[in-house]
């Protein structure tokens, strides 16, 4: 892990995008590491593409900009790969995790990636789990798997504190990503 | 033994006046604040805070129900940004002309027009002669620390006046970092009960705010700017005693860096802390450059602005807010003028950016550096000199 690990996250409003950046932040703070999470500044609607960006260190964050140059993207809704270049900025080592039924290596041609890319349908996953069409979770624990940033009981204990009586559709979501996610170099 | 949690600069603001166990809050939501008030609400209604949660239908409204519950003894605490911020400018000098403790959160943020949301310090700038003392927090632990502390410092039968807390609007209230809070007990030993000496009372009924005609109007602003102006070794005592309790020490100025620097670069708010990444860069280098950090803004803090500038030669002020048509920026004047006739042979310079919001990075701290020191080198300067702005 670098120095700083600076994650940008993409999604729609009302996917849940701001929720899991602020979830993952919440759960490093707890193992008594730094973490910042915060959504992109604007009008807040359901539907509007909705960025969210997270930073995590073993040290205070003192840096309060928007995170221009992410080590890594998570995308919870893959139809912005069609519509905006979501890639602005990533680092030349940066890696990208992408919530679609398509596979990691069938996403790296599709879209000429030159950066390794994760895979996970977290729709698929969301619908079995959650019984809602709601990825989020499911993407915490993909980016969790690459980052290894947390533990996967202080993530759950977050699901546990948010999401109370739900808590174990959204755990099984984030631990089976973690588990099933598909990476390609 | 204090906690440590993750929360977004609203909610410390907004849990450090539920601990201080307020009594009224006097509210109308606008962004960047509503999570202050919205997370109030909660707390009123879960129980979690016995309080009058008292939703007006203005900013106007919203301060006058806040003059009228601190005046009848209660502790009296609201949040606002902005525009709101603007619409309750008149009862703001009423607030603190009547002597009332009221605490309150400012989620900074630009003024219109254009309609925007985002954060700078025009709304602050407008309140520099209220009256009311005001403090810029840096982060959310000094959003919460600020906001325990200004409970204290206002109830003070020393002081007895009106708290503003700065935070910035996004760049804190919506940033979620971590935060130490202390326990319930540690906080009622810390901040004692709200006792105004001339609480409204229909039993013993006076006369507040009468007419003064121009025959003692003079005597009585003079006294007030000088009681305003006498509060500064009260709040230093107190925030001494703040971090005797909870481990924190705050100064009205903040040296980083700072000792036996040549070059000193001023920032108040949340930027500071991007400002001492610049700092750290330039330090490496093996460039002679610390930072100021403003916290304290009202009563300015004079003899701590002459102490922290000791041995340097080049001050470089940074400012958030535009004079449309007046002297530079607001901090960078009042700077000019504090050190006018003290320190002559200190070359002042002052840069402007950041407005509604407008990301500033660490490069362009250390443009403001490299700027900020030709123009102490040159002498001169334009009136208006801005970073990160076109045009």
């Amino acid at each position: 892990m670098p120095e700083m690990l600076e994650v940008r996250w993409h999604g729609r409003g009302g996917m849940g995008t701001v929720t899991s950046a602020e979830l993952f932040a919440a759960a490093v703070i707890d193992e008594g590491k730094f973490a910042q999470s915060f959504p992109s500044f604007g009008p807040e609607r359901r539907g509007a593409p909705v960025t969210a960006f997270l930073r995590i260190s073993d040290e205070f964050i003192r840096i309060r900009t928007d995170i221009a140059k992410p080590d890594v993207l998570v995308i919870v809704d893959p139809k912005l790969l069609d519509q905006i270049d979501v890639t602005v900025g990533l680092k030349d080592n940066g890696k990208i995790i992408v919530n679609h039924h398509l596979s990691a290596k069938e996403l790296k041609e599709k879209y000429g990636f030159k950066w390794p890319v994760a895979a996970i349908d977290g729709l698929k996953i969301a619908r079995e789990t959650i019984k809602l069409p709601i990825a989020n979770t499911a993407m915490m624990g993909a980016l969790n798997r690459i980052t290894g940033a947390v533990t996967m009981e202080a993530l759950e204990n977050q699901l546990r504190h948010r999401f109370g009586d739900r808590a174990d559709g959204n755990i099984k979501a984030m631990t089976r990503a973690y588990n099933e996610l598909d990476m390609e170099d | 033994m204090s906690k440590r949690v993750p929360l977004e600069g609203s909610f410390a603001t907004a849990e450090a006046a539920r601990m201080a166990d307020v009594d009224v809050i006097a509210a109308y939501p606008i962004t960047p604040q509503s999570h202050i008030i919205e997370r109030m609400s909660e707390f009123v209604h879960n129980g979690e805070l016995k309080a009058a949660f008292v939703p007006v239908e203005s900013e106007h409204s919203a301060m006058s129900a806040c003059w009228g519950a601190s005046g009848a003894g209660a502790r009296t605490y609201t949040a606002t940004a902005s525009q709101g911020f603007f619409l309750m400018h008149e009862v703001l000098y009423f607030v603190a002309g009547m002597r009332l403790p009221v605490v309150m959160a400012v989620s900074n943020r630009a003024v219109g027009p254009p309609a925007n949301i985002w954060g700078d310090y025009s709304d602050a700038m407008s309140a520099s002669y209220t009256g009311w003392l005001q403090v810029f927090a840096a982060n959310n632990q000094e959003i919460f620390d600020f906001t325990l502390s200004a409970f204290r410092i206002a109830e003070d039968p020393r002081v007895l006046l009106p708290f503003m807390i700065h935070m910035d609007g996004f760049t804190l209230s919506h940033v979620v970092e971590a935060v130490f809070l202390p326990e319930q007990e540690e906080v009622d030993a810390f901040l004692p009960p709200y006792k105004h000496p001339y609480a409204y009372n229909p039993d013993n009924p006076c006369c507040y705010g009468s007419v003064m005609s121009p025959a003692t109007y003079g005597e009585l602003k003079k006294a007030q700017d000088v009681h305003v102006r006498g509060t500064i070794p009260v709040i230093k005592e107190i925030w001494k005693e703040f971090g005797d309790r909870f481990g924190r020490y705050y100064k009205p100025i903040d040296s980083y860096k700072a000792e036996g620097a040549k070059t000193l670069l001023m920032v108040a708010g949340g930027l500071s802390e991007t400002a001492k990444i610049a700092v750290d860069k330039r330090r490496e280098q093996g460039e002679s450059v610390g930072l100021l950090t403003l916290h304290l803004w009202r009563p300015f803090p004079f003899e701590d602005l002459y102490k922290a500038v000791e041995g340097a030669e080049n001050l470089v002020v940074f400012d958030r807010a535009p004079t449309l048509g007046g002297p530079t920026g607001p901090i960078i004047g009042e700077m000019k003028a504090a050190l006018f006739g003290v320190r002559n042979d200190l070359r002042v310079a002052g840069i402007l950016g950041a407005f509604c919001g407008r990301n500033l990075e660490v490069t362009e701290f250390e443009e403001v550096i490299d700027r900020g020191n030709a123009i102490c080198e040159r002498g001169s300067q334009e009136m208006v000199e801005t970073v990160g702005i076109r045009g």
